[in-house]
């Protein structure tokens, strides 16, 4: 067992626990504090997997804006204390068919993908982040400009959708 | 020869310039007096003049046909028909016919039309004048320069839509400006008397299509010569009825003295100098087809002997001075289509040249009398004196009320004076060249055409010299001719170009010389006739003789008011039959009109009503569909497609009361059916 | 050398705890939680494919860029998402998913 093969197992326990953590905590702002740590753990995955650009993005966008974006609108509502009432009566066929899609995809990958390793060793050099924004910006030129247009309608709708409608508050 | 540097590719625009005269005055007309109209009239037509020119230098070089294509027209499997021009001897030869005689007309008709609205006040209707008649010259110059008997019917209806705008131009008078619809069913007349000829010219191009696949000139002419008699037999016929509704032959000549109902430049144009002469452009076209036929020259020569003695009696029992050279202009016509029918195509070709100046001389100043009379009378009823015939409507253009007009109109007589003689055809005039032409060709060929066409021709100087006796000579029979004013300037000077034409029109064609004759030999194969001295002397002793006898007639002892013709005692009845034209009309009436009103409402009583409406309605169709009816709304309608519906609703009612339950609100039950679905399709892929 | 299946079959269990959270939970912001769980459990698979492939030039980079493209429809997912959650709640006062059944058939 290599060290690399320790680490993997290491931060792959921590994210699952987390995300399990995530899933059982009743308080939501636990399940908030658990998924950034699941978020980082999984950006340390990125960087073993020679992707360096996509890790600390993962690191700003999800641990930085995102979940910091959760924590205020838990704030804002005092949500925080709202009972996570799981009854496994009604559980129990989420849960049946989640395990059925688990074992599907766990036997996918075990029977219909190739066996490749992949070594984190060698890529750092090559997973510089030029080729990568070289690529963007030229052959997904297109779609990165429909992103950003995206991200503006997003931003438009969130204004809309939260502004106080004084005149319509007798609907 | 190079064509390049000759004008052949302008010859489109001997269509174009009427066209954009037409529109012009059709768009902007209406903000202009009526001298700027006429100027774009008379304008476009001589811009076609022009162009006609041209295309006559440029042919005179080139002496070959020249096919100048415009525009795909239709094409449909075999058939493949294009707007080509077709430049050529024979069509050049039309062209500036049509487009100079028409230009002066044009000029003419400015004087003219200006004093008629006036009579009729109804000046706006001007602008339309002008704009019917560029329509009949763009139509005609269609009809004389296409290259296909397609195009060439294009403007064969063109100008029959022209000249019955025309005929029927004051459509809600008659003749004598009262309120009527004698104008517009004379035009009726001509229109319907014309499809019947143009149903004929339809089948023969029909049969030319469907034994050559083409109606294109040249192919026809190259395949004609290997087709089957009866199919070529079949043509010329179909071609000859064609020519019997256009060119106002019998049996179908009935329309032309009707058309006089029109203006008179129109007459003069349309009736006289071009549209009618289409036909025998026609048969002058299609010679390479009637020469092959001999029944159909003879059948052609016939007809046309026929037609020209007939009109000829019909003419000298004519009061009208429109009228009698209405018939002459049959008559006319018969000789031409008689003279093409014999093969003799060069001249009835040089006889419809000489035929449109002077027919056309003729009646611009038969309109100039009518004008000047009219002006009489109008002069008469502004000054008061009210003679006895004021009361009752009065007809300028009856001869029995002229007399002795030639001291009110000088110019107008010695105009009149050169038309008649050069259609009596005395020596030297443009008629004696080209009538002797025809006599001497009919005596070599059908002598008993030569026959009918010196009777014709007899009558022919008769009724002139009676009608020129009648008008100019003796003594005013009534008040108005005596005011009778002479017509202005723009209206004569035309009138002289006319006559100048008519007195040296023959030299187109001089024995010895024929010049028109080698002209149209590049186009038609014309064997030239030969002048036979004999023939002429002949001819000319007897328009001497007719002439001396209708001045023993009508002037020696001129007609009085109110008096009889003198004719009338000596032929007794014979003259009622010429005065009443021969009961033709009445005999049409009686035998196609009346039969046809009697099929019409046998087909509209018995047919239609008592068998369509009374029986097969009711019994057939009201009863059949009755039980129909009740046959579908007891047993299918309520037996079967209630019931569907029925187990339809219920069915429907009861799955949408279980399905309702589904839709249940809570998001995370969908998400569930959501995860569901994509086990299910991620397990088939995988098991598949 | 870590064989390219372990992290699809983490990736497949982080997926599956996320769809359990979306399931079961009825705090309507611990479901936004999971499904950003989700989308980045198909992140990992991703980018694992795109070093997988990363021997081919023609689609070295189409993983990664296949992830960026995710994170930033998830930015806009989120920022409308929390936007709709709290319009919701002025209304209802709760964020309970199960309180939200007006649709009901």
């Amino acid at each position: 067992m290599t060290g690399e093969l320790i680490l993997f197992f290491v931060l792959a326990l921590i994210a699952v626990t987390t995300a399990v953590g995530m899933l059982v905590s009743k308080n939501a702002v636990y399940a908030a504090l658990y998924l950034v740590l699941n978020f980082a753990t999984v950006a340390i995955f990125y960087l073993m997997l020679g992707s360096p650009f996509i890790a600390l993005s993962q690191v700003t966008v999800y641990g930085g804006a995102i979940m910091v974006l959760f924590l205020f609108v838990i704030m804002l509502l005092g949500a925080e204390n709202i009972q996570a009432e799981i009854t496994l009566q009604k559980a129990w066929p989420a849960i049946v068919l989640t395990v059925a899609l688990l074992g599907l995809m766990i036997w996918m990958a075990a029977t219909q993908v190739p066996v490749v390793g992949l070594s984190a060793e060698s890529t750092l050099a090559d997973a510089a982040p030029q080729p990568l924004a070289f690529s963007l910006f030229s052959t997904y030129l297109l779609p990165f400009e429909i992103t950003s247009f995206l991200l503006l309608v997003a931003m438009i709708g969130a204004i809309v959708l939260t502004k106080q409608d004084k005149k319509g508050s007798g609907k | 020869m190079e064509t390049a540097n000759l004008y052949f590719n302008l010859v489109p625009w001997i269509v174009y310039f009427p066209i954009i005269g037409l529109l012009l005055n059709l768009t902007i007309g209406k903000k202009l007096n009526e001298n700027g109209i006429g100027a774009i009239a008379v304008s476009a037509s001589a811009a076609a003049f022009v162009v006609a020119v041209l295309q006559a230098y440029s042919i005179g070089i080139h002496h070959e046909a020249v096919s100048v294509k415009v525009a795909d027209w239709i094409h449909i499997g075999e058939l493949a028909l294009d707007w080509t021009f077709r430049v050529d001897t024979l069509s050049v030869t039309m062209m500036l016919v049509v487009s100079g005689v028409g230009t002066l007309i044009h000029i003419y008709a400015i004087g003219y039309m200006k004093e008629d609205v006036r009579f009729h006040h109804d000046e706006p209707r001007f602008r339309r004048f002008f704009v019917f008649l560029t329509l009949f010259i763009t139509m005609m110059m269609v009809l004389v320069s296409g290259d296909s008997y397609m195009m060439l019917f294009v403007g064969w209806e063109g100008v029959g839509l022209s000249s019955f705008l025309l005929i029927g131009f004051w459509y809600d008078f008659d003749t004598l400006g009262r309120p009527s619809f004698a104008n517009s069913n004379a035009a009726k007349k001509a229109f319907i008397t014309n499809r019947v000829g143009d149903f004929g010219f339809l089948m023969a191009a029909f049969l030319m299509f469907w034994q050559f696949q083409s109606t294109n000139f040249d192919n026809v002419f190259a395949a004609v010569a290997h087709a089957e008699p009866w199919v070529i037999l079949w043509i010329t016929i179909s071609l000859l009825v064609g020519v019997a509704g256009k060119s106002a032959q019998i049996p179908l000549y009935i329309w032309l003295p009707d058309a006089m109902a029109g203006p008179t430049p129109v007459s003069a144009l349309i009736h006289a100098a071009t549209m009618v002469t289409a036909g025998v452009y026609l048969v002058t076209r299609s010679a390479p087809i009637f020469t092959l036929s001999h029944d159909a020259q003879y059948i052609t020569a016939t007809v046309g002997a026929l037609t020209a003695l007939f009109a000829a009696t019909i003419a000298v029992g004519q009061y009208d001075i429109k009228k009698v050279l209405a018939y002459s202009t049959i008559s006319q016509l018969g000789f031409m289509v008689a003279a093409v029918g014999m093969g003799a195509f060069a001249a009835g070709m040089f006889h419809l040249i000489t035929h449109a100046f002077f027919k056309a001389l003729l009646f611009l100043s038969a309109g100039s009398v009518i004008l000047g009379m009219e002006r009489g009378h109008h002069h008469l009823a502004h000054h008061g004196h009210h003679g006895k015939g004021h009361e009752e409507v009065f007809d300028p253009g009856d001869m029995r009320n002229m007399g002795g007009l030639r001291k009110q109109m000088p110019v107008t007589f010695w105009l009149y004076m050169i038309g008649t003689v050069a259609l009596a055809g005395l020596f030297p005039f443009a008629g004696f060249w080209s009538k002797d032409e025809i006599l001497a060709d009919a005596f070599h060929v059908f002598p008993h055409v030569y026959w009918v066409l010196s009777a014709a021709a007899f009558l022919t100087a008769f009724y002139m010299g009676r009608q020129v006796w009648m008008v100019f000579f003796g003594k005013p029979r009534h008040e108005v001719a005596h005011h009778a004013e002479e017509s202005p300037l723009i209206m004569t000077a035309p009138l002289m170009v006319l006559a100048f034409l008519s007195l040296f029109g023959g030299a187109l064609n001089l024995p010895g010389l024929h010049t028109l004759t080698s002209w149209l030999e590049h186009t038609i194969a014309i064997h030239p006739g030969e002048f036979n001295v004999q023939v002429a002397l002949v001819s000319t002793v007897i328009a001497l003789v007719a002439i001396f006898l209708s001045w023993l007639l009508y002037m020696k002892k001129p007609l009085e008011a109110g008096q009889p013709d003198p004719l009338k005692k000596m032929l007794g009845f014979v003259y009622t039959g010429m005065e009443n034209k021969w009961f033709v009309d009445e005999g049409y009436k009686f035998l196609i009109i009346d039969r046809y009103t009697d099929l019409a409402k046998f087909f509209a009583q018995v047919v239609d009503w008592d068998f369509w409406h009374e029986w097969f309605h009711n019994s057939v169709i009201a009863a059949g569909f009755v039980w129909l009816t009740k046959f579908l709304a007891n047993p299918i309608d309520l037996g079967i497609v209630d019931n569907i519906s029925r187990v339809l609703a219920g069915s429907i009612q009861y799955s949408a009361n279980n399905l309702r339950k589904l839709q249940n609100g809570f998001v995370r039950s969908y998400a569930l059916s959501v995860m569901l679905g994509v086990v299910a399709i991620i397990g088939y892929l995988l098991i598949k | 050398m870590i064989p390219v299946n372990y992290y699809l079959i983490l990736s497949g269990v982080l997926f599956s705890a996320g769809a359990v959270g979306v399931l079961i939970r009825r705090n309507s912001l611990v479901i936004f939680m999971s499904i950003e769980l989700m989308l980045n459990a198909a992140n990992l698979a991703f980018v694992a494919f795109a070093k997988m492939h990363s021997a081919n030039p023609a689609v070295v980079h189409n993983g990664q860029i296949f992830v960026f493209f995710v994170m930033t429809v998830a930015a806009a997912e989120v920022a409308v998402g929390l936007a709709l959650i709290v319009a919701i709640f002025r209304k209802k006062q709760s964020i309970d998913v199960d309180q939200l059944n007006q649709l009901k058939g």
